[in-house]
């Protein structure tokens, strides 16, 4: 196992490199560049020429390449062309506020979404089973920035109960408390959106489990049902939510970008908006790294995952 | 097993002594024997003929005509939708929406799915270094998150729908190709393939004439679901002011300042959301319904 995950990680390497090159000729091919965005507005034409030229923007394609991946070979990720700090910094202080965010929700909607599936499926064709399908069906197609407004619309402006964005109170000490008030709902939002897709899978993979032989078997032994559900079911049922909770990790790093954006929340979805919008490919590059790094460790975690559960699976 | 009198339909089994009924198994009488995917179908057939003719009842005009007066206007008899900020009517605005997105879904998901069913044909029969470019080339597309790479391209380009059309088309085409490239694998062991091989028939003969036919029904059923995720990603695009510019109307930049507005009128927000809400469930179940009814395991 330890060769096979070697061997998946040296094949990412050329991977992550050509994504950082596509990446890199995508905006430097773009028409604007950092330097008018960075720049006041009212600066001239020349005195942008001027601080594209301090920036090094102008220097052809591949030596600006070399100097972003060299630097990174030192550990250095850049420094933010539009907020002039180091990039790191500016990532230290988004990846725990995105990280509480999709966690929390990753964290309640497997929490949610397996016993719904699991009981969906055990009562197929029941009054149950219809109203999740009907409610999950409409959780899945549901657009996350609606659901957002909706949440908004009633929890803070009728009832004033939550604010309405933003990750506390501004002018007021942190407090947990405060703090908890201003995650309910984009926590909310991403928990019913997860919740939905993975009950539904739960809920397939269960039935598909459960019409299996040694399901038979295991209820002519005499087993209590419920310990034929858990101990011999679920196990083997819970298989494609493991893969799919491999694959969601990029959303840990590539941030709810949508969610983000409605509630003002500093993480780093909001981060890569605005970066690609104003071509700041430091900060760029390092997001998109960063998501690719955490597609791979997802992706070999849900096959390694995989290989454990079920030793008959070759790798 | 039904004994009933027959008319002509079977006379040899008449001969027999056995009467059976003989009826026709087509797709369409699978699909809509179910009857929520039925309705689904009904409400997108609904929606598409509101699309294709409103330039005929609801003139273009109407979604850029002001009136300053009565801006944040609830929904009235004049107005279904009631007005927006600029005092425009809500509900040509979100026909005319409509027309324009799901123009934009459908065209990317044909385009998508089109590109796909290439790379996956080429991929999965020809084999070989064909077909490891492909997997790289699929694998570096979807390392990246989609959403992420829509965000930088729409970014970088020019907005119109034509570039999200293209850029929508050209990014998400790996998932299906990686889907056709399975099938493919698996029917080109098929003996009547390998007999068709035999015999001399070219390649592409091959492909497009036998092995393609077999393929099509994962093809158009993930090819459906794609038109939902299209319209989702548009919406969520011009929602963040990278996809279809104001003025011009598209049920995702109809929700970009309804964030800003909701305390002066709600139904800014509640409209256009629910459109797309309720579109992207019906094409959802639309295809669901199209999958059951094109599964061949399933006795209709």
């Amino acid at each position: 196992m330890v060769r096979y995950t070697l061997r998946r990680l040296l094949q990412a390497i050329p991977l992550l490199i050509g994504i950082s090159v596509i990446v890199f000729l995508m905006i430097h091919f773009a028409p604007g560049d950092a330097a008018q965005f960075a720049i006041s507005e009212r600066a001239n034409e020349q005195q942008v020429q001027q601080y594209r030229h301090y920036l090094g923007l102008d220097l052809p394609w591949y030596r600006q390449y070399a100097r972003l991946v060299g630097n990174w070979l030192h550990g250095n990720l850049g420094t933010s062309i539009i907020e002039r700090r180091p990039v790191s910094t500016i990532l230290m202080e988004r990846i725990p506020r995105t990280f509480e965010l999709v966690g929390l929700s990753t964290l309640f909607a497997l929490l949610l979404a397996l016993p719904i599936g699991i009981l969906s499926a055990v009562k197929q064709y029941s009054m149950v089973d219809h109203a999740v399908t009907v409610v999950s069906f409409i959780g899945i197609a549901i657009p996350s920035f609606w659901l957002g407004i909706m949440l908004i619309l009633l929890l803070s402006v009728t009832f004033h109960w939550l604010p309405t964005g933003g990750t506390q109170t501004i002018g007021q000490p942190f407090s947990l408390g405060d703090h908890l008030k201003h995650l309910l709902m984009p926590v909310a939002v991403l928990t019913i959106i997860q919740t939905a897709t993975w009950s539904r899978y739960m809920r397939s993979s269960m039935l598909e489990v459960m019409a299996q032989d040694f399901v038979r078997t295991a209820k002519a032994k005499g087993l209590p049902n419920r310990l034929v559900l858990m101990r011999h079911a679920f196990r083997n049922a819970v298989m494609p939510i493991i893969t799919l909770l491999g694959l969601s990790l990029p959303t840990l790093v590539g941030g709810a970008i949508i969610t983000e954006q409605i509630f003002a929340w500093n993480g780093l979805g909001q981060l890569s908006v605005t970066a690609a919008t104003k071509r700041d490919t430091p900060v760029i590059l390092a997001l998109v790294m960063m998501a690719g790094v955490s597609i791979v460790i997802g992706n070999l975690v849900a096959d390694l995952t995989y290989r454990i559960v079920d030793p008959r699976i070759e790798l | 097993m039904v004994v009933e009198p027959t008319t002509s339909a079977s006379p040899g089994l008449g001969t027999l002594g056995l009467q059976r009924e003989v009826r026709r198994v087509t797709i369409w009488g699978r699909y809509a024997k179910n009857r929520l995917a039925l309705l689904a179908f009904i409400v997108l057939a609904a929606l598409a003929l509101i699309s294709i003719t409103a330039p005929l009842w609801e003139p273009y005009n109407h979604v850029l005509d002001q009136t300053r007066t009565a801006t944040f206007s609830p929904p009235s008899f004049s107005h279904w939708f009631g007005l927006d900020e600029y005092g425009r009517d809500v509900f040509a605005r979100a026909v005319w929406g409509g027309r324009l997105s799901l123009w934009i879904a459908f065209s990317s998901a044909l385009l998508s799915t089109v590109l796909g069913t290439i790379f996956g044909m080429l991929a999965g029969y020809f084999g070989g270094w064909i077909d490891a470019i492909i997997d790289r080339l699929i694998e570096l597309i979807l390392t990246i998150p989609f959403l992420l790479l829509l965000i930088l391209a729409a970014a970088v380009a020019r907005p119109s729908p034509t570039s999200i059309i293209l850029i929508l088309g050209l990014f998400d085409w790996p998932v299906l190709a990686r889907l056709v490239r399975g099938e493919f694998l698996a029917l080109k062991r098929r003996d009547y393939i390998e007999a068709a091989r035999s015999v001399g028939v070219a390649p592409t003969r091959i492909v497009i004439r036998h092995i393609l036919p077999n393929a099509m029904a994962p093809i158009i059923v993930t090819g459906t679901l794609i038109v939902a995720i299209h319209l989702t990603s548009e919406a969520a695009i011009s929602f963040l002011g990278l996809g279809i510019q104001p003025p011009t109307p598209s049920w995702g930049n109809l929700l970009t300042n309804a964030q800003n507005y909701v305390i002066a009128s709600p139904f800014l927000a509640i409209f256009p959301g629910l459109l797309i809400l309720i579109t992207v469930l019906c094409v959802n179940l639309l295809g669901d319904g199209l999958r059951d009814a094109m599964d061949p395991r399933q006795r209709a």
